[in-house]
Parts: C-alpha cells; structure tokens; sequence
C-alpha cells in the first residue's frame, strides 16, 4: 500500500478485507461490498434485495481494532477498516455455526430438492467436521406440510434465516407467514385457516438456502445435475422479468428468477415461475389441421400452408385486400410479429392489423407517447397510478412500485377505480369514476406531493377498466401530460404487444414507431407495398367482420370470443366470417371454427427477442422442441409470403432480428449479435440510451464461482459498459429512415352519459389467475382462479337488499346475469368490480364495446 | 416482619427500601407514600427547573444500571441526540432473571417511588411519554403500580403540567407476556411496538433509534427509585457511599440454602461473607457453602472459599477479579449437599427454554447444552461430555472465561446459558471427570 497523501475529495473509503483492499461506497455494507470485490464471506440469511437481520451468525468477522465478531451484513464499511473473514478464531466460528445448523437437521439429503444445490450441504462439504458430536433425538416435525397449493414446508429442513418469512413482509407485503414458537422450537408457520397466497410465493422457495420449502409442481420433479438451462425472459405479462428456464428430458420443469438490476432484481411472479405446463399440455395441437366436412383432419403443413393460401387469395381477389384482417400477435417473439407484420402489410397488402384485442389502448397513445423506464420509478418525483390493481396484471410491475415507495420514498398518486395492492400506500387516492373527467384539484394535489422533488412524474398508464372506453384513459393521460412533466410507463399487460405494436401490428403503424404515411416510401421500397390507408384497430375489424366486410380472419394467437371485452361482439364476428385461419397452439372458442389451423411453437419452445413495457429488447431462449411439428409463427408467415409470390429471404430468426435492425427505425443498431450481447438487453430508440448499455462479460452461471448452491442468491451476468460508446451510424437510423411517431398529446374528452342513482358504474379488472390458456393448461394454477362475484360498497349492499356472498341478477344493455355479490370497502359507492372472465358467468357478455361506460341495474333474487 | 438488620451488626444501608420497610402496612398507597415524603423530590426538582441539573446530579453520583449491566445511568442518558423528539424513557421493570425479586418488592410495595424516579428522570432527558414494561406475572405488582399512577395523575404529580411547571409527563403501563427473552433491551421495546421479543441488531443503539424508531432510554425499576434519593441528597453525597465506582447502595436478593433468604439493602462494598452470614444468616444447618451464584442466573459462579467470600460486593473488582458479574443483584447460595452438575442442567434448561431462536448458535446451541447436561445429571453421561461442553459452549462464547462479554450470538442469552459451563470446569471439573467415568453412559437412554 501507498501512503499517499489522504484525498480531501475522495467520496470512497478505502477498506481491506482478507489482505485484498478496495474502494467502496462510504455506508455499503461490508459484505456486499467484499463480495463486490471478490471476497465471499459465507451467510445464510442474509440477501442483497432484502434489509440485513444478522440472524443466522455466518458472516461474522473480525475487525481490526474493534471488540468481538460482528456480522458482515449489518456492518457498514467505513474508512481504514481491516477485516479478516478467514482467521482461526473467525473459521471457529464458521464451523461452530455450521456444526448448530446441522444438529437438528435431518440429512435427507437423497431425497431434498435441493440436494445437489444446497448451500447448507455444500459449505459443509467445505467446512464441516465430518462427524456430528450431536448423538440426542434431532427436533421433529411432520414433514412436509403445505403453506399453499404452491409452496410446501418442511420444518425439519428450516435453518430459521426468515428469508420467506422478510421476502413475503418486505418485498411482496403478503405478510402471511411468520414464526412460531421460540427457541430450537421455532418454526416458520402460515396463521391459521389463512393460506401463504401471495402472487409471489414462489421466490420464498427459490431464495430458501434449504429444502426446506419446495414447489409443489418441482418437488421430485428433478435432480439440479440433470437439468440444463437457458437465459430467456419470462413473456406471461410484458415485465418479461429475466429468468432461466430449466429443463429435463425435453419438458420445461423450472423457472429460476435472474437477478436484472433494471427489470426485476430476481423476483418473478407465480403465475410466470408455475405457467410451464401449458407447453407440455395434452390438448396442445402440434400438427396442422384442415377443415374437411365440418371436421378437422390433420393434413401435412404444405397442404396447410396451400389451402390457407387459398383462402387468401381468393379473398383478396374478390373482395380485395382490405377483406382480410390479422388479430393477435403479442404472444410470439418480434420476430414471430414482424414478419406477420411484412405478410399483411407489406404481402397482402392489409392494415386490418391489431395485436391488441380491445383490451389495451390505442395504438397512437401507446407508440407515441414519452417513454419511461421501469428504473425512472426510483427516480420519479411521484408516480402516478393511471390503471387498477397492478398486482393482477404486471406482477413484478407492482413489485418495483412498492419498493419505489417504500424503500426509496418515492410519493404514489392512485387514480385506480377502486382501491388495490397498493392505495393504503398512496399519498393521494383520487378515485375517478369512469367517464368522468380528472378531479380539478387533482394537479394541486400533485404538485403538493412533488414539492421539493426532482424528476419527472411518471405515470403508470393502462387499461383500468375493461368495461369503459379506452378514451377516458387517454384523455386523463393528456390532461395530466398537458399540466405536469410526465412520462408514461405503460401497463399493458399481454405478453409481447409493445414489441408486436413496435413492429408494426397495429392498425396505421409501420415497423419502428412509424406511421403508415411517414414511412411509406421508406417502406414501399424494402417491401415492395404498404396498404394504401389506414386499417382497422380490432374493434372495427370485429365491427367489419359481423358485418361481412371481412371475409379472411388470421388469428395470430388470438381468441377474440374470450379476451375481447364485448363478448357479444367478438361472437358475433366469429360467426360471420367466412374463413378463420388459426395460428395457435390450442383449439379456442375462436379457433375451433377455423378453417385451416396452423399450430405454433410457444415460450420455451423457440428463440429470439421481446420488447417489454419500457421498451427493453431482449432475448428469449429454446429450451425443448415441441413434439410435434410446430412452427415458430414468423416462417409460419414467410411460407405463406412465399406462396403469395414473396420470398422474404430470411432463413434464421437472427436474420429476422437483423432485418428490424435494418428497416425498422426505432430499432436502429438493434442487431442479433448485440442483443445476445447486451446483458440487460436494449433500450429502445438505442441512441437515447447508450448510456445505460452493459455488454456481458461472462455467461449466465447458475453455480456460484465457488461452486455453492445455485439459486438461493441472486442469479447475476456479469458485465461491463463500453469503454466507448459505439459508432453512431450503427446505432441511429439512416438520415432518410422516417421520424418515430410522436403522440400529440390531444384525447377526446370522455362523454359518458350521466349515472342514474340507481345504476352501479362497472368496472371490469383484471385477475392474475384468469381463464387464459397458460392458466387453464396449467392444473396447478387452474385451482387458484378467483369464482366469479361482483364487488360493490357496503352501502350498496345495503340498498340492493342482500347479504355479502348472497346472489343478484345484474343488467346491462346487453342482458342479464345472475352473479355472487360481495361486499368490498374499498370499492367506491355507485362502483361494481368484476374480473374479466369469458366464462359462463361473464363479465364480458355485460360490455357493449359501442359504448363509453357500462352501468348495471342490480337486482336482489328475493 | 423482624428487623434482621441488628442479628450480627452487620446493617442494611436502606435508601430504595426505606419506605417500604419503615410502612410495612401501607407504603404501597398514595396516602402512606405521601406520609413518608414522596413527590417532595420531584415538586423540588420542577421548583428549581432545571433539567441540566438532573442530569448533572446523576453524574456525580456516578449511579450505574441496576438491571445488570452496571452502566452508568447518566452516559446512557447523555447518548440522547440533544434536538431529536419526541424521546421516550423506558422503564424495564420485566424482572426475569432466575433468583432476582428486588424490582418485584419495589413494584409492590413502593410503586410511588418509581413513579416519582420516572417522573423526575423524564424531567431530566425532556421526554414526556414514559413506557413501563412490567413482567406479565406481576398481578400484585401491576395493580399496585396502575393505582399508584392513577392517584399520582389525580393529584398532579403526573399528566400535563405537573404541579403547575409547565411539563407534562405521563406513563404507559406494558404487561408483558412471560418471555425473559423481553428484560433485554432491544428485545422489550420490540414487545412493547408488539413485534415478537426478539433482540434488535446494534447498532443503532436506542439511544439512537429505539421505541418506535425514537431516541429512546431503557432504564431499570431500581435504577429509577434510586434518582429521587439522588437528587435529595446530591450526586457528590450519594457518591460518598459504596466503594470505587460501585457507587451507593443495591438490593441483593439472597436465595437457596442461607436461614434468612431475602431482599437486603446494603452499600456497595459489603464483602459477601458479611452479606450471606451476616444478614442472610448463614447456610441451614451450619454447612458449608459449596458454591454461590453472585449476579443472577447468567453470571459465572463463586465458591465458599475464603477468597470469594471476602471479596467485596464492587462491580469492577468482582468482574476483574474473578471475571463474574454482579449482575442483577440475585445471589442464589446452595451448600456442599448439591449437586452441581444437576444445577447446571436446571440453568440450562431454563435458557433453552427461553431463547427465543433468533440468531443460531443460542437457538441450537441452549437446546443442544440442556440436553448433554441432562444426561451428565442423570448418570448418562460420557467420559468427554465436559470437554463437549465447554467446546460448544465456546461456539457462543470464545474463549468461555470471558463470558458474555465476547459473543457469536446478537444478546447475552447464549453466553448466559454458557456461564454454568465455564464455572463446572473451572472448580468442579475433577469431581464432574470422576463422575463422567463411572456413569453409565454412552448410548443408554438419552431423553428427546
């Protein structure tokens, strides 16, 4: 070491731990920071996303000139500081620690789920005295008990580091479990008759540095040596939350959440950790069918591929090109939408293109609008809540928001319908009824909250409520971006649809944010043609086909009867149309009367990128093959070019990816090679966001350098920023490329008509677990589906004259149902909540999509 | 009661437990407590208005913690940030150390004592909200104490501005729920914010950030009683008794096998043969001490010897000297009939039985030491069952002899579970070895 002279402008301490010296942050806890810098000091309880607790006594060290042996992560490193993790007495206590963890510890090692990656197991491998002095009855408990349908408990396995027990408090707020007893009799529990159903439950058993909780879909599943895993990311909802998936004799068996420190800091949700089971369900469809009588009959893809060509031209031979509309989308890759989005618009020539199902909002909003990062929450001055319970719909989404709140003190604005997972933490709760402008006092109320703050508001924006006009959402998001400095994060939750919208599956929208008239020429000349005008978004093309204007229907991936919000309608489209052509992997109340049914990989089963609802590109991986002949829905469209008289020339999904990069402005730089390479993946238009590009420098390793367990700590890539920042021809768009697309900030004003005093406005939400196909393929999640009820204010209850869990027959422009009612404080008086659901009871058969609001007559049965 | 005082000339020195001696029949009630001088301190103390001074006096008098620590009651006060409120003072009066019942006495039979001790004491550190965490098992000590509040708010030596000063105090009784875990610090205020008793992380001190996230003062009951008498008779008069910087006077509560078992008031400096023979009477039948526990449950033990029964009652010596505690204050005699292997498996037991399963060396480790002791007291044992112990003990506490200073575990509750151990090898390890050859042993019959 230098005795240089001390640094007055030195922001960092100098700390030394094991002989090896460093510069760390002043504050940062000593452990971390050594980690940061190469020296592991071995833990159990602690984890670097969750507040220290200094329980489980591994990491305690010594420090030069201080007393006893303090735990590493709850000391903050300060200036000068000497520490040894590896001393005589420091290694004592290790084993000392080691040796009372394993006394009452069963051992079952053969049969634990974590055998194989089990921190306990391999540091006493490294540390342990071979021999246990512990000759007593070890503690007992029945084993394993379930804390839920997902999670079960071993209490034998249990070191009580309270990881579960701090995650389910502090990250996920679902303080469902705790300890019980005292002493070597305490015990993690669930309280009584109450389950531990959080949203995030499986995390507790990824970050359990024992077996002592297990999944209840992996338990036995699998040995960790037989799995092999690929990086991907998680595309159940639009976080896409980096994960690496895991697999054993060509089935998916587990999602491991990877720590991405923009994304989702290693949590995934359960429905996107558990949703693995669709892909090997035995009602998936993995070869092409033909309908031949009223019957399908599996037919050879060329066959397929021929009689769908078929249709198509013929369609556009009578009835012209604009009698052919594409639904869906959001579910494959970008790749998958682009090169749909070359066959209907560029190939057959129609903009009756819509990744969105009337479910989202509009297009123009959506591209257009100024952008925020999912980081820009931290940073925020307040975050306003444009939406309802985010917790159902971008889980993760809603983790982040907590944090920003909680940990980081950011002020929250609610402006949901009703109250959800995160309003008891709101400065501000504004409950708007929907059609109803903004409350007046509302931006006081903002600025109030702002004071003092930096920073832009950032407003979380989707949409709310299924059973109002998207309109309102944009109008409340125009008013506010007309008084504050506001960018919008988007809540939108279908899997790909900002990277499906991105590359030009929307009606008016070319590849790369760029409209149908800006990019015209741009296009015309790498295309060969661009619709003449302006398509249909998917109400008007539903509108279009129960009228008979649409003759060819493509589903890409789409069940317009059971995501569309006004079932009547999507109904009634289905029937009209003469030709469906279905690219799926089920059979659906939409696709069950196609004519040709062309069967699609899925998630897990194919590669290529994602964007999520900031706008970040990154990969997904090919973890097995389906079994039978599936394809992956872009060579889907590029076969079918070919027939139209197209060769598109694009033989692997990189050429795909390169292609967008090539022609697709906002995706300016975005190359297959880049994208593997970028460990956080890329920000989209990737000029504004060099800055935060990081280039990985190793692999994704799920074994610890020092070769302990695998996923208990947080997964990493490792990874470093460019020196330089790369050439800015390859990163900007040509000169002559069309300009992104840019919202002008101008919405119509919501007209509703007035609430008759007897009326309850509805809203329709969103369930996490709902009746989509990942769920309803899925036995496990199946269970956890929400029974339909609707929702409404004591003081509603009161007045219709019924009992909470009683039953009422609700009435709306399209007809009656006859639902459970429950009581919710939360929801405002002359407000019903619903879920969405396409089941028999179903919301959506109460939604008339032609009109601004819903509102319900209810009607005790009595 | 007999006055004991006079049985050998030895005397107690009877501050704290004037009152309550001098009015066996109604010290506990406002009319004999008002009798007898209280609320005269704190009336003199508003009088004059000076907070500094409460404090000043507290320093001179070199008063430390009686709850067992022995810190110096007027530091701890002095770690207060000086502009940070509100601050609370909290009263620890979760008196649950085996053999100690000097709070208990002072709860039951001088409740006004305390109340005046905390209202002067809040007076001193500006805090105006005092919590009292009683033990949940006090039902006299409790009903005594909320009357005594309650008549000490009707007659305005609590609530808001108190005998017309301006200050406002009042205080808020705690029950607990019988975990002895809650008599550590951390772990009460912990209680008290109705989190389960489990020790907190230190640093930050409570000093710092302790009930409810505030600067926060945990003191002692008897720690408090004592401050009224300081401030009668100045921090340099009551500094004039006891020895060294064992200052004043304190309680011990002498139990096991003396003829007079009991609470005794005495100035610190007393040796404990004094104390055990002169005022405790002796050991029953004229035997001999075997060996005696000097500070409470937690603390290492003493012997009969001429050594340790001469040595003086002064907190630094007996620590320096002999690496023991005074402690709580609790001497727990047992003659030369017992077996102390049997006792040190009842120690143990009870420590077992009260960790509260935080932090694991304590959580397995007690559990682990009862049970080796259990079969070393029933004839069970193996011949390096001692060894065992004193290793695994050494887990929680390196180097054992040092016990509970130096510590693998968050609070001292291991290390006390540690304390019988050290004391075994140190003076019985030739009688325990001898008795670990002839035992039966090995792998008969260990319990579950």
């Amino acid at each position: 070491m230098t005795t240089a002279e001390p640094d007055a402008h030195k922001t960092t301490v100098t700390v030394t731990v094991d002989g090896v010296t460093f510069e760390a942050e002043p504050g940062e806890l000593l452990i971390k920071a050594a980690q940061e810098h190469g020296v592991y000091i071995p833990r159990f309880c602690w984890h670097e996303r969750m507040a220290p607790v200094g329980m489980c006594r591994m990491c305690l060290v010594e420090i030069e000139g201080g007393r006893g042996f303090p735990p590493a992560c709850t000391t903050p490193v300060t200036d000068g500081m000497v520490v040894r993790s590896q001393s005589d007495a420091v290694k004592r206590i290790q084993d000392g620690v080691l040796e009372f963890l394993l006394i009452n510890h069963p051992l079952d090692c053969p049969v634990c789920d974590r055998g194989g990656e089990c921190p306990l197991q391999d540091q006493t491998l490294a540390f342990g005295p071979g021999e246990s002095r512990f000759v007593e009855e070890k503690r007992h408990f029945p084993k394993p008990i379930p804390l839920s349908e997902l999670v079960l408990l071993d209490r034998e396995r249990c070191i009580q580091c309270a990881r579960c027990i701090r995650f389910a408090d502090e990250i996920a707020g679902d303080t469902l479990i705790d300890f019980v007893d005292r002493g070597d009799r305490m015990q993690v529990l669930n309280f009584e008759e109450q389950p531990f159903d959080s949203y995030f439950s499986g995390n507790t058993v990824q970050i359990c540095p024992v077996g002592a909780l297990t999944a209840s879909q992996y338990r036995f599943r699998a040995r960790p040596w037989d799995l092999s895993t690929v990086e991907t990311s998680c595309t159940t909802c639009s976080v896409h939350c980096r994960g690496a998936v895991q697999s054993s004799s060509n089935r998916l068996v587990r999602l491991l959440g990877v720590d991405s420190e923009p994304v989702n800091h290693g949590w995934l949700c359960d429905k996107g950790r558990y949703g693995l089971e669709w892909v090997h369900s035995e009602h998936r469809l993995l070869e092409p069918q033909v309908r031949e009588g009223g019957a399908w009959r599996e037919v050879s893809w060329p066959d397929a591929l021929d009689r769908a060509t078929d249709a198509i031209e013929q369609a556009k031979k009578l009835h012209g090109a604009g009698a052919i509309a594409v639904l869906g989308g959001a579910r494959g890759t970008n790749e998958d939408a682009y090169v749909w989005s070359v066959l209907a618009k560029g190939v057959i020539g129609t903009d009756h293109v819509d990744a969105q199902l009337g479910d989202g909002l509009p297009a123009d909003f959506v591209l257009g609008m100024a952008r925020a990062e999912i980081a820009d929450l931290d940073r925020a001055s307040a975050i306003v809540i444009l939406d309802h319970d985010l917790r159902d719909q971008v889980p993760v989404l809603f983790l982040r928001l907590r944090r920003a709140r909680l940990e980081l003190g950011v002020p929250l604005v609610d402006l949901a319908p009703a109250a959800h997972g995160l309003s008891e933490l709101a400065a501000v709760v504004a409950r708007t009824v929907p059609g109803e402008p903004l409350a007046a006092s509302l931006h006081d109320e903002i600025r109030r909250v702002c004071e003092g703050r930096q920073g832009p508001v950032v407003v979380v924006v989707g949409r709310g409520n299924l059973a109002a006009a998207a309109d309102s959402v944009v109008g409340a998001a125009a008013e506010l971006a007309q008084v504050h400095d506001v960018r919008f994060l988007s809540a939108l939750r279908r899997g790909n649809v900002h990277g499906a919208l991105d590359v030009g599956l929307a009606p008016g929208f070319l590849p790369g944010r760029t409209t149908l008239d800006a990019g015209r020429a741009w296009f015309t000349e790498r295309w060969g043609g661009v619709p003449a005008e302006r398509g249909l978004a998917a109400e008007g093309i539903l509108r279009a086909a129960a009228d008979g204007k649409i003759r060819v229907l493509i589903l890409v991936g789409a069940d317009p009867v059971s995501d569309f919000p006004d079932a009547t309608l999507a109904r009634r489209a289905i029937d009209a149309v003469d030709t469906i052509i279905a690219v799926d992997g089920f059979e659906s109340e939409s696709t069950k009367r196609a004519e040709v049914f062309l069967p699609c990989t899925l998630w897990g089963e194919k590669a290529g990128t994602v964007t999520n609802l900031e706008g970040r590109v990154q990969r997904v991986g090919r973890k097995v093959a389906p079994e039978g002949t599936a394809m992956d829905d872009w060579r889907i469209a590029a076969e079918l070019a070919l027939r139209l008289g197209r060769d598109l020339d694009l033989a692997t999904v990189d050429e795909v990816t390169d292609e967008i990069a090539r022609v697709a402005p906002a995706f300016a730089g975005v190359t297959s090679e880049l994208v593997k390479r970028a460990r956080d993946g890329v920000v989209v238009p990737m000029a504004e966001h060099l800055d935060e590009l990081v280039l990985r420098t190793g692999e994704l390793s799920i074994m610890a350098d020092d070769g302990s367990g695998t996923s208990w700590d947080p997964i990493k890539v490792e990874g470093v920023a460019p020196a330089e920042p790369a050439d800015d021809t390859e990163v900007s768009a040509p000169a002559d490329a069309p300009a992104l697309y840019e919202w002008d900030r101008r919405a119509p004003r919501p007209e509703a008509p007035a609430r008759d005093a007897y009326a309850l406005r509805l809203v329709i939400g969103r369930a996490l677990y709902d009746d989509g196909r990942l769920v309803s393929e899925t036995p496990l999640l199946q269970r956890l589906v929400r029974e339909p009820e609707l929702r409404v204010h004591p003081s509603d209850l009161a007045r219709i004259g019924v009992d909470s869990g009683g039953q009422v027959k609700v009435t709306s422009t399209r007809g009656s149902q006859v639902v459970a009612v429950r009581s919710d404080a939360g929801v405002p008086a002359g407000i019903a909540c619903m879920d969405f659901s396409a089941d028999a009871l179903a919301a959506a058969l109460l939604v008339d999509a032609g009109q601004p609001v819903v509102d319900l007559r209810v009607e005790s049965l009595r | 009661m007999p006055d004991l005082a006079d049985l050998s000339g030895v005397v107690e020195t009877r501050i704290v437990t004037k009152r309550l001696r001098d009015r066996p029949g109604d010290s506990w009630t406002i009319d004999g407590a008002l009798a007898s001088g209280a609320y005269e301190v704190l009336r003199a103390v508003l009088a004059k208005g000076d907070a500094a001074d409460v404090q000043e006096q507290v320093k001179l008098s070199g008063l430390r913690g009686r709850g067992g620590a022995g810190f110096p009651t007027a530091q701890k006060w002095s770690f207060l940030p000086p502009d940070s409120f509100p601050r609370y003072l909290v009263v620890n009066a979760d008196e649950g150390e085996p053999s100690t019942f000097k709070d208990r006495m002072l709860l039951e039979q001088d409740p006004h004592q305390l109340v005046e001790g905390v209202a002067i004491a809040s007076y001193g550190v500006k805090c105006n909200v005092a919590y009292i965490y009683i033990r949940g098992e006090f039902a006299l000590g409790y009903e005594r104490l909320t009357r005594a509040i309650d008549d000490a708010r009707a007659k305005g030596f609590l609530g808001r501005d108190i005998l017309g000063s301006g200050f406002d105090c009042d205080i808020v009784v705690h029950r607990g729920a019988g975990a002895y875990i809650c008599g550590e610090e951390t772990a009460l205020l912990e209680s008290l914010e109705g989190q389960q008793g489990m020790p907190r992380i230190r640093p930050p001190f409570p000093a710092i950030a302790g009930l409810y996230a505030k600067p926060t003062v945990v003191n002692n009951v008897e720690t408090l009683a004592t401050v009224p008498h300081i401030m009668q008779m100045g921090g340099e008069e009551y500094a004039k008794l006891g020895v060294n910087r064992s200052t004043g006077t304190r309680i011990f509560s002498v139990s096991g096998h003396v003829n007079r078992p009991g609470n005794y008031e005495v100035e610190l400096g007393m040796t404990f043969r004094d104390l055990l023979y002169g005022l405790a009477g002796g050991v029953r039948d004229n035997r001999k001490i075997k060996f005696f526990i000097p500070g409470g449950a937690s603390s290492q033990w003493l012997t009969g010897s001429d050594e340790h029964l001469d040595a003086p009652l002064d907190m630094d010596f007996v620590q320096q000297t002999f690496g023991v505690m005074l402690g709580s204050g609790a001497i727990m005699v047992f003659d030369e009939t017992v077996d102390p292997v049997l006792v040190a498996w009842r120690l143990a037991k009870f420590f077992a039985h009260e960790s509260c399963g935080k932090c694991t060396p304590c959580r397995e480790g007690t559990g682990w030491i009862e049970k080796v002791l259990y079969r070393m007291s029933h004839g069970l044992g193996r011949p390096d069952d001692l060894d065992l112990l004193v290793d695994v003990g050494g887990n929680i506490s390196p180097g054992v002899v040092n016990a509970p200073f130096i510590q693998t575990t968050i609070c001292p509750l291991g290390p006390s579970a540690v304390s019988c151990i050290a004391s075994l090898n140190k003076f019985f390890r030739d009688e325990v070895l001898e008795r670990l050859r002839n035992d039966a042993g090995v792998d008969a019959g260990v319990h579950a």
